[in-house]
């Protein structure tokens, strides 16, 4: 393991930083909810409201659970989303400054695959396995686009190193010239955090699907970790494609946050905006349409990458 | 840590992996265990480069482990619901005749 | 030191959850066993300062796990809670072989007089396997591309039950294709 020395203090710094803009993504989360439903309160108090109802509520329990796989799966995407933040850089800092940081991304975000399926599984109940299947169904269309995606802006800076993939963009943004490796990405995003279109997994026609059976702290945690999941992909996006901390005036770190805090609007505003993909269509979408047209975006950025060197 | 030891841990997970190849009935359960295997593999692998010959052609080998395990997967998949298919068996004892 | 007591660690994790693949009494359990044993080897790998084989090996066995537990489900007919099973033939002889191949590596491991290290780690040891990749070592890539590329259709080809006849009619010229289950693109 690199000898880069992490210390607890930046760790729990990293950690607060995503907390608090997991929480912003609730209250805008909640304030949209209030206003698409018209009249009443502004909903900017909802998660507050959530967080102590689920706090104080009974675990429910349910028959034969493999209860261990339950609870791994559904504080997993809380545990995934802050080892992503580890290694994206917020100006001069990174927390695990990993050669290879593009990857461990990667190999992060498959983790999904795994939690989201235990969750669905652990309960022993038919509509949240349901749900279950769907996410990897899912998962199935919409890994290997994302993965490509992530391909494109490694080649253009010749760099698997978050920061020097970022620092590769000083003159051109990477979401200039490769847009549609970054939809893919965001589309990944989206997917990874079970969010907007990729909601089946959750549906209300199989009674909340994953989470039809989890209650009480065990859904506050599968929860936050969604809204975790979108902001650690938001995150990532900056040094990947929205040129990292460079911007006029303010300092690197502080660019890096503006910049996720309006990507990570965008993806929560994006719920109410996008039809829910159901898997079996998309299964064809992702292969047929997503995936050709990100390795084509590859194909380019690599001539393109050839060409300037 | 040493080559030693390394390599110990890299035999005790081919072992396991041996007993589960040999001992299981269901396919999967078969492919579980050469995965466990050529995970041992994997292992002993990494720790020749490091501790031998960290030259850059070492790697190269890693990977083609790496793809061999894909390969041996997929393949067994295909295999395992092919059988399933054609003989509604999941057991390897069932499979073991040129019937059908 | 922090190297040596994670190494024990992540050997005592591998080790022992890969052993439970075959003592555990559930499928998901077992399968997601194997991926546990998986990541504290690819962790190791790290600490044998491969770090792209690491991650890579951490992502490749996740998601393959991820599969293998629908594949372990679909298959392996019986209630899919915790249910006792015990599928295994020949166990004596299994484990009796296992323990010797144990013994045998083992002894091989402890008592040949391994040489000693030669040559030094390149500085950036991902660039060296990517330049190795791309330069004197292209055949292999190429190899591995070709044979998976060739199990991809071998796969499809056992695993599908049904031939563009079925989806297109005997003269290959219905449109849209007679499909089960419908894609979005709507071919």
């Amino acid at each position: 393991m690199p000898d880069s020395a992490v210390s607890a203090g930046s760790a729990l710094a990293a950690a607060g930083i995503l907390g608090l803009l997991a929480v912003l993504a609730a209250v805008l989360d909640g304030f949209l909810t209030a206003r698409a439903a018209g009249g009443g309160p502004s909903g900017l108090s909802r998660p507050v409201g959530e967080v102590a109802r689920l706090m104080r509520q009974r675990r429910r329990t349910t028959v034969a659970a493999d209860t261990l796989l339950w609870r791994i799966g559904s504080a997993g995407l809380l545990v995934m989303a802050l080892m992503i933040v580890t290694v994206v850089p917020l100006g001069e800092w990174t927390l695990f400054d990993l050669d290879v940081g593009v990857i461990w991304f990667n190999a992060m975000d498959v983790l999904a695959w795994a939690f989201v399926w235990l969750t669905g599984w652990g309960a022993n109940s038919t509509h949240s396995l349901v749900g279950g299947y769907r996410f990897l169904a899912h998962g199935l269309a919409y890994e290997l686009p994302l993965m490509f995606g992530l391909v494109a802006p490694a080649v253009a800076a010749s760099s698997l190193n978050v920061g020097t993939v970022a620092d590769a963009q000083q003159d051109l943004w990477f979401v200039v010239w490769m847009p549609v490796a970054f939809l893919a990405y965001g589309t990944g995003i989206l997917a990874i955090a079970v969010w907007g279109p990729f909601t089946p997994a959750l549906g209300t026609d199989i009674a909340g699907g994953v989470t039809a059976e989890l209650s009480g702290v065990d859904r506050l945690v599968f929860q936050g970790g969604r809204y975790a999941l979108l902001a650690a992909g938001a995150a990532f996006a900056v040094p990947m494609f929205l040129g990292g901390g460079a911007g006029p005036l303010l300092p690197g770190w502080a660019w890096a946050l503006v910049k996720t805090g309006a990507l990570l609007a965008v993806f929560v505003w994006l719920r109410r905006r996008l039809p829910a993909v159901r898997p079996d269509l998309f299964m064809e979408v992702g292969w047929v349409v997503l995936l050709p047209a990100v390795l084509v975006q590859d194909l380019l950025v690599a001539v393109v990458a050839v060409w300037r060197t | 840590m040493t080559l030693q030891t390394v390599l110990l841990v890299a035999a005790a997970l081919f072992s396991v992996g041996l007993y589960g190849a040999l001992s299981q009935q269901v396919v999967v359960m078969v492919m579980m265990g050469l995965e466990l295997m050529l995970n041992g593999l994997i292992v002993a692998a990494a720790g020749f480069w490091w501790f031998l010959a960290p030259d850059p052609s070492g790697q190269v080998l890693l990977l083609v482990i790496i793809a061999a395990m894909t390969v041996e997967m997929a393949m067994g998949f295909a295999v395992a619901t092919h059988l399933h298919r054609v003989r509604r068996v999941d057991m390897t004892d069932m499979a073991a005749d040129l019937n059908g | 030191m922090i190297t040596h007591i994670s190494f024990w660690v992540f050997a005592v994790v591998a080790v022992l959850s890969g052993a439970a693949v075959f003592w555990v009494n559930s499928m998901a359990r077992a399968s997601y066993a194997l991926a546990l044993s998986f990541i504290a080897v690819g962790l190791q790998v790290l600490l044998l300062h491969q770090n792209y084989i690491g991650v890579v090996t951490i992502l490749m066995m996740v998601m393959e796990m991820a599969v293998m537990a629908v594949y372990m489900v679909m298959f392996m007919g019986m209630n899919p809670a915790l249910m006792p099973m015990n599928m295994v033939h020949d166990k004596r002889h299994a484990l009796a072989a296992a323990v010797g191949a144990f013994l045998l590596l083992a002894a091989g491991a402890v008592l040949i007089p391994w040489p000693a290290r030669r040559g030094t780690p390149p500085a950036g040891v991902t660039v060296a396997l990517g330049e190795e990749l791309m330069g004197p070592k292209m055949l292999v890539m190429a190899v591995v591309g070709a044979v998976i590329a060739a199990t991809i259709v071998a796969g499809v080809v056992l695993a599908a039950h049904r031939t563009r006849y079925d989806r297109l009619g005997d003269d290959l010229r219905r449109r849209p294709a007679n499909d089960p289950q419908p894609g979005g693109v709507g071919r």
